[in-house]
């Protein structure tokens, strides 16, 4: 088990003619995705690698039962291209474009809330059920099937989770990168709610940083909901306020939204809070008992 | 991006949102002049620069007549303005807004933002105008008023009743009051604005609703399509090195007082490189995202950029290379090292793809790089070097 992909899912690359795109496409198929359709408009009837590529999602839905979607598509035309997923019925899209203005991606957003479509992203890493499959720009190879969940907001920060608690030998069950846009799709919440639900997830890593107030929610919400052990880590302790720390999202805003802030919520929900970077995959271990 | 609130102002003018009567001066003459021109006594001498709480830093003035209106830009123009948001080292005044003074009658807080956590757009507004917001939020959030807007819906009449009546206006400024309320949101959306404030909005003993301040805060992933936006940025009000790193599209932050520099891909990898170098007993000097593939020409640049200030004693990579091989990134600085001809210590870690081909390339370079085989290990010997 695990949440949202599996070996079931199967993904259309919506701008899967860029170089990124046909580049993460074939990266995501070598790992073993069932990659079954590319969408580039006006490249209709040709393909990538094999993979036919259509001039609409509609018509990539229909013609091969895409249940999943991958946007490479660039920040101007990205939220076009998400609510066109959208309105395709497409189950699941995940987006990897950085630089969505936060005018589209509010429109996007509540757009979402009466659909039956889940957005992952933007300017995120993707998600990725080890072994099964990968959807995003992770470098699949350090990734093990096991036990932990991971949600984070960071894309190198997530590899970096991974690949330390993998020197411990512990797996991962779903990697998800919510994204560091100020809105995104998914949030902390859906990904901890998810984890929670799924029988295969036995601890959780969440991993935040500075900007707005999703890890204190999140937080509040493990306290109530989550019985699993939960070991978090949150970036920007040093990041000086009222600047943007390369993400769109990672700023402090007057006095909220600082890593002080979220670790002592965290703490006080009863979470394991990492303070060290290079210490995660000690505590993790320690404190997931694996 | 950040404008001042002469051009925020210009703005307002183009949307219909009232402003007092004024305009920029970049010398004391011109100030004079503006002043004369206005016909009316007091004048107001604002300085501009991208900070707030410039009235308490001596940078606001109000002027009876023609010679206190040069007095006052005498003393502004060419002050170091220092504020609670500029730091210690302030910043230099090279600008003037001149306009008339009103007859104040009330002040008030208005804003409107998109708000990231309820995915709406906002607007706060409150009836103690004129004073820190943020502290007004603090210790009497009663009284801020927010009304939500849904962005597919758009703005409509009872959001802007909610906010005058809110407000407590008397009916004789209520309909100028909603008149701004729409023409803000449209300036809000239409420019891609990630803050609109005004503070304080006047009413005046004439029964006029006035903009007396005005800052506009734009979304930098949409200024692509605000091409006369882009006219506005002022150079001045930057810092020179985030100026350098910004021609290569590097995402660099200068911190003040830091002795360690770094080079991370990745932003979130980058601020927790940041703290473990504070965690480890020295000071970071920067931030730099060189991205997800960290180019070979991006860590010349960065390089170059990081070793530019003088206090940095060594420099830390921190690189997690997935999908970028770590003999290519390995070869990229040793290249960029010779190059830039550094005189540092430079310690590297670096995980992923062909590693271990990657640190052995390294340490044959020949040059002052040290290798480390985790982030702890980085910490430590990155200490060391702050240290000695």
């Amino acid at each position: 088990m695990s949440i949202w992909v599996d070996k079931n899912t199967r993904l259309l690359v919506q701008g899967i003619t860029g170089r990124e795109g046909q580049f993460h496409t074939l990266a995501c198929k070598a790992y073993g995705t069932n990659v079954v359709a590319g969408v580039t408009p006006g490249k209709g009837g040709q393909n990538v690698d094999g993979i036919p590529v259509f001039n609409t999602v509609a018509k990539a839905v229909k013609e091969t039962g895409a249940n999943a979607a991958m946007v490479f598509v660039p920040p101007a035309f990205c939220a076009d291209a998400i609510l066109e997923s959208i309105e395709a019925g497409i189950p699941l899209i995940v987006a990897i474009t950085e630089g969505i203005p936060v005018m589209d991606m509010l429109k996007v957003k509540n757009y979402l809330k009466n659909s039956k479509s889940r957005l992952i992203g933007p300017n995120c890493p993707g998600i990725i059920t080890p072994g099964q499959c990968k959807i995003g720009i992770q470098p699949g190879h350090i990734h093990t099937p096991g036990p932990v969940g991971i949600v984070s907001r960071s894309g190198t920060l997530t590899y970096e989770a991974v690949h330390q608690i993998g020197r411990m030998g512990i797996g991962q069950s779903t990697v998800v990168g919510i994204g560091g846009d100020p809105v995104n799709g998914t949030n902390f919440i859906d990904c901890l709610a998810a984890f929670q639900a799924d029988p295969e997830t036995k601890a959780i890593i969440m991993v935040g940083e500075i900007g707005g107030s999703a890890e204190e929610e999140a937080a509040e919400f493990i306290q109530k909901n989550v019985t699993k052990p939960v070991v978090g880590f949150i970036a920007g302790l040093t990041a000086p306020p009222g600047r943007r720390m390369g993400h769109a999202g990672a700023i402090i805003s007057g006095s909220s939204g600082t890593a002080q802030g979220k670790i002592k919520a965290m703490k006080a929900a009863g979470i394991t809070v990492v303070e060290n970077l290079g210490e995660m995959g000690e505590i993790a271990k320690a404190a997931f008992k694996l | 991006m950040k404008i001042h609130e002469y051009q925020a102002k210009e703005l307002f003018r183009k949307y219909g949102v009232p402003v007092p009567r004024g305009n920029v001066a970049f010398t004391v003459a011109e100030a004079k002049a503006i002043g004369a021109d206005l016909g009316t006594f007091p004048v107001v001498v604002k300085a501009q620069i991208h900070a707030g709480g410039r009235g308490k830093g001596g940078g606001v003035k109000l002027a009876k007549d023609r010679d206190q209106v040069e007095e006052y830009a005498k003393q502004i123009l060419g002050m170091t303005l220092v504020t609670h948001q500029t730091g210690l080292e302030g910043r230099v005044v090279k600008k003037l807004l001149v306009e008339e003074g009103l007859p104040i009658e009330k002040e008030l807080y208005l804003s409107v933002l998109p708000d990231r956590g309820s995915a709406k757009i906002v607007f706060m507004a409150s009836e103690a105008g004129g004073m820190d917001i943020e502290e007004v939020a603090a210790k009497t959030p009663e009284k801020i008023i927010k009304v939500y807007i849904d962005p597919l819906l758009g703005i409509k009449g009872f959001h802007a009743n909610e906010l005058a009546f809110g407000l407590n206006l008397k009916p004789e400024y209520v309909k100028q009051f909603n008149a701004m309320v729409f023409a803000l949101y449209k300036l809000c959306v239409d420019y891609d604005c990630s803050l609109v404030e005004i503070n304080p909005l006047v009413l005046t003993a004439d029964n006029r609703v006035i903009a007396l301040d005005a800052k506009i805060n734009f979304d930098d992933n949409a200024l692509y399509r605000h091409k006369d936006i882009l006219e506005y940025r002022d150079l001045d009000e930057e810092d020179p090195f985030e100026i350098e790193a910004s021609k290569y599209e590097l995402n660099y932050i200068k911190m003040p007082g830091g002795n360690i520099g770094n080079m991370v891909n990745g932003a979130g990898l980058a601020m927790a490189t940041m703290d473990l170098i504070q965690q480890a007993g020295a000071a970071p000097a920067n931030f730099l995202d060189v991205g997800g593939g960290a180019s070979a020409e991006q860590v010349e640049n960065g390089f170059r950029i990081i070793l530019a200030d003088p206090a940095v004693k060594g420099v830390l990579i921190n690189i997690f290379g997935g999908i970028l091989r770590c003999d290519r990134l390995a070869t990229g600085v040793v290249e960029a090292a010779k190059k830039v001809g550094i005189k540092v210590p430079v310690v590297i870690r670096m995980e992923g793809t062909n590693v271990e081909q990657g640190r052995e390339i390294l340490e044959k370079s020949g040059l002052n790089l040290i290798t480390a085989k985790d982030v702890s290990d980085a910490a430590q010997k990155i200490a060391a070097i702050a240290k000695g």
